[in-house]
């Protein structure tokens, strides 16, 4: 027993001096500035009784940074909407199987008036619920078939991340161009790579606005993206990071969800532009912003909406306005001069609506631009393109609905590899 | 300074009393740690905890349908390595085999869904189910009755192919680059008195009894006892072991084709490469923990989806991180594994012990 005693106290030491470790002895000089979007009060004109209840439904926990995410803007509704704990039901590593419908049923059996599911692969299922409950709202984050399904109770939501990488992709411009007038390189040889989940619309979308926010910057950009074939696995993207450097990209970003392209980025000194939430933490020498997509306000207009009794959306696509695309703040060490201003700028360009980010001045495909371009915006089985989505001189993107359509490969962005 | 001596010797049969005493003790044991285990890391109530555990397989009639529901399929391919086991045959490949099966499954669903009448559909996706699990299943076994492969290595690897043909499947037939598959409700098993998973869980129960007679009062259960205890002996008295090898693991990959049928026709009416969750390896560990015995292996199963419902809903009553559950399913069953050491061997302990260096 004492022994026991004895390796129970070791442990409890070891763990609360790893505690205290993370904390001292880093160099860091100017350190992180504040977001350089001004962050967007969530406007509440309704109370919650008191028996409402929300539930929320996620395929992974807390250790995947997508699914963090959406568990950090639950915490943060909950706060702000001052409910109880019994009134937010919260499932986690529920599967994109029928386990995703019974938990949605299991949600309604509970009293809950409004269920949230947040992978693509929950969408049948919850569309399955909603048919079932029609008196209960089923809203998902990330689906294309709300619009097309016609329920009353079924719902889609995205966010026009395609603004927020731009406006990183700024960023990466600037830092480019600070590197070439160091003369660490010439203009020509200024070359971003991207480490990509998969080869599909939401990543194309993702890397192509990036790529455009940097080249508003810095004209003679060019990007190499390599695709890992999974949203999360940290050994691919580490390795696709690795080859990218290797294959003399001076600056890497990612859409993919584990720390494995910013740590390879932190190891080889080469800076990194980030995704889902700051990796200042762990990468401070590389680090120099990220972009983020923040579900509260999604989450406050729908339990809004259902509390007031009024139609939510079959499509949600929220913006910088709305406080769904958000920055984090920049690290100062890092990144080039006037970044913050730059990103300011552009983003009082956007709430002015005279800068669009696929602007067809600002792109070509196979050397001329584009007026007229269809894209597959209904889901059917034989996937065809069905909508028109270049009007006005630019590319609609997430109008037709919310979830990103935009899958053009432009001209000066390479593709390594396919994986869909 | 005395030394304690002890040895560990066999035990006879031990007394059905004895035994689940042990076993009582055991689940005792193994719940007051779990509760020091969780007071220290979450500062919460213990018995709040296990409460939750109950509501969470128990506390309405949706959860105890899904409960049955999950023992169901896990017991379908519990029992369907079973036979192997028993056989010593270490088949490690039931997920492969359940995925080929539901593979089977789901083509047939969304190839001749339109064209068949749906009587025939059923039947055709019954045989397809079972023919590709018993495929899956006699590979191995085939090359272990002739060239005497090893068959655990072989089985693994089997799984591997089998979910990236339904990765292919998927890539291949699903364009929209997500590789989600729409499901099919309409071609899927029948309902029967509105419950969707009641045809699922009588099926089971009909091969529970089924495997159990098997493998208790036939001469084909006998023979797979017979080369399982000893291959030379089953020569010996002039069973054809190569056959009972091939013909066994025919019957296990029928089974696991039945359990890829009831999870794809009759559960999800889609695929995807987790369709099986690794129940094909839990189902190793039910059957283990029910001695190979198929009325056992109902409680065993009972216990394993019990501990996991009740996980889930402790995630989600105190927001903690699953790992939390995680550790207490992992205590409770280091428990109960643990304590078949005692019922299996005595300890027998000498206090006059001399040292010996």
């Amino acid at each position: 027993m004492k022994k026991f005693l004895a390796i129970l106290l070791a442990v409890v030491l070891c763990l609360s001096l790893a505690a205290c470790g993370g904390n001292g002895g880093e160099d860091k000089t100017k350190g992180m500035s504040e977001s350089p979007i001004d962050a967007v009060a969530l406007n509440v004109d309704y109370t919650v009784p008191a028996e409402f209840k929300i539930g929320f439904i996620c395929l992974h926990d807390e250790n995947s940074t997508y699914d963090l995410n959406f568990l950090n803007a639950v915490d943060k509704i909950q706060e702000e909407l001052k409910l109880a704990d019994s009134q937010v039901i919260v499932k986690t590593n529920v599967p994109e199987g029928n386990e995703c419908y019974e938990a949605a049923k299991d949600l309604v059996n509970q009293g809950c008036s409004v269920v949230f599911a947040n992978s693509f692969g929950h969408e049948d299922y919850m569309i399955k619920a909603a048919k079932e409950f029609p008196k209960v709202q089923f809203c998902h984050a990330t689906g294309t078939k709300a619009h097309t399904e016609g329920l009353d109770n079924y719902h889609n939501a995205f966010a026009s991340i395609y603004q927020g990488r731009y406006l990183a992709g700024i960023a990466a411009g600037l830092k480019l161009n600070e590197m070439i007038e160091a003369g660490k390189f010439t203009a020509e040889e200024a070359k971003i790579g991207y480490v990509g989940a998969f080869t599909y619309a939401e990543v194309i979308s993702g890397y192509t606005s990036f790529y455009l926010g940097a080249k508003s910057v810095c004209p003679t950009v060019t990007m190499d993206v390599q695709f890992t074939g999974s949203w999360y696995d940290a050994t691919e993207e580490k390795n696709a990071a690795e080859a990218l450097i290797a294959k003399d990209c001076k600056l890497i970003s990612q859409h993919a969800d584990s720390m494995g392209a910013p740590g390879a980025c932190e190891a080889a000194g080469v800076p990194n532009v980030s995704y889902n939430g700051s990796t200042y933490d762990s990468c401070f020498n590389t680090f120099i912003i990220s972009s983020a997509i923040n579900w509260a306000p999604y989450y406050n207009y729908i339990i809004g909406q259902a509390v007031k009794g009024e139609k939510i959306a079959a499509d949600w696509c929220g913006g910088i306005k709305e406080g769904s695309v958000v920055l984090t703040g920049i690290n100062q060490d890092v990144a080039a001069e006037g970044t913050a201003d730059a990103i300011k700028k552009a983003v009082a360009d956007f709430n002015a609506g005279t800068l669009n980010v696929f602007d067809a001045k600002n792109f070509t495909v196979g050397g001329k631009a584009l007026d007229s371009y269809k894209a597959d915006v209904d889901t059917d089985a034989a996937f065809e393109a069905d909508t028109e989505v270049i009007a006005d001189g630019y590319f609609h993107e997430s109008e037709y609905r919310s979830a990103p359509y935009f899958d053009l490969r432009i001209d000066g962005i390479t593709l390594l590899n396919e994986k869909f | 300074m005395k030394k304690m001596n002890f040895h560990i010797v066999k035990r006879d049969q031990v007394s059905w009393k004895y035994s689940f005493l042990i076993r009582a003790l055991a689940i005792l044991a193994s719940l007051l740690v779990s509760a020091v285990v969780i007071t220290l890391l979450t500062q919460k109530n213990p018995i709040a905890i296990y409460s939750s555990m109950i509501k969470g397989a128990f506390g309405s009639s949706l959860r105890i349908w899904s409960l049955v529901q999950n023992i169901a399929v896990l017991l379908c391919i519990s029992l369907a390595v079973t036979p192997a086991f028993k056989m010593k045959f270490w088949n490690c490949g039931a997920e492969g085999q359940v995925l080929v099966g539901g593979l089977a499954t789901v083509s047939v669903m969304m190839f001749l869904g339109d064209s068949l009448p749906y009587p025939a559909l059923v039947a055709v996706m019954i045989l397809a189910s079972v023919l590709a699990g018993i495929i899956w299943a006699v590979i191995p076994a085939f090359f272990k009755a002739m060239w005497n492969t090893n068959e655990t290595l072989f089985t693994l690897m089997m799984n591997y192919v089998a979910i990236q043909l339904v990765a292919f499947f998927l890539k291949y037939f699903v364009k929209s680059g997500s590789g989600v598959l729409t499901p099919m409700p309409e071609y899927g098993l029948p309902v029967i008195f509105n419950q969707p998973y009641l045809l699922n869980i009588i099926t089971v129960a009909v091969l529970t009894a089924v495997v159990y007679v098997y493998l208790k009062k036939t001469k084909q259960g006998y023979e797979i006892s017979v080369v399982g205890e000893s291959e030379n002996t089953a020569r010996y008295i002039g069973i054809n072991v190569r056959k009972v090898i091939v013909r066994t693991l025919v019957v296990s990959g029928a089974l696991c084709g039945i359990a890829g049928l009831i999870l794809v026709g009759g559960t999800n009416h889609t695929i995807s490469t987790t369709t099986a969750g690794g129940r094909g390896f839990t189902a190793i560990m039910v059957s283990w923990l029910a001695k190979f015995n198929p009325i056992y292996m109902i409680l065993t199963s009972f216990l394993i989806v019990f501990l996991e419902k009740g996980a889930g809903q402790v995630s989600t009553d105190f927001r903690l991180p699953s790992a939390i559950s995680d550790i207490v399913t992992g205590i409770i069953l280091f428990f109960i594994i643990g304590c078949e050491f005692f019922l299996q061997y005595k300890i027998l302990i000498s206090k006059n012990g001399k040292e010996n260096d």
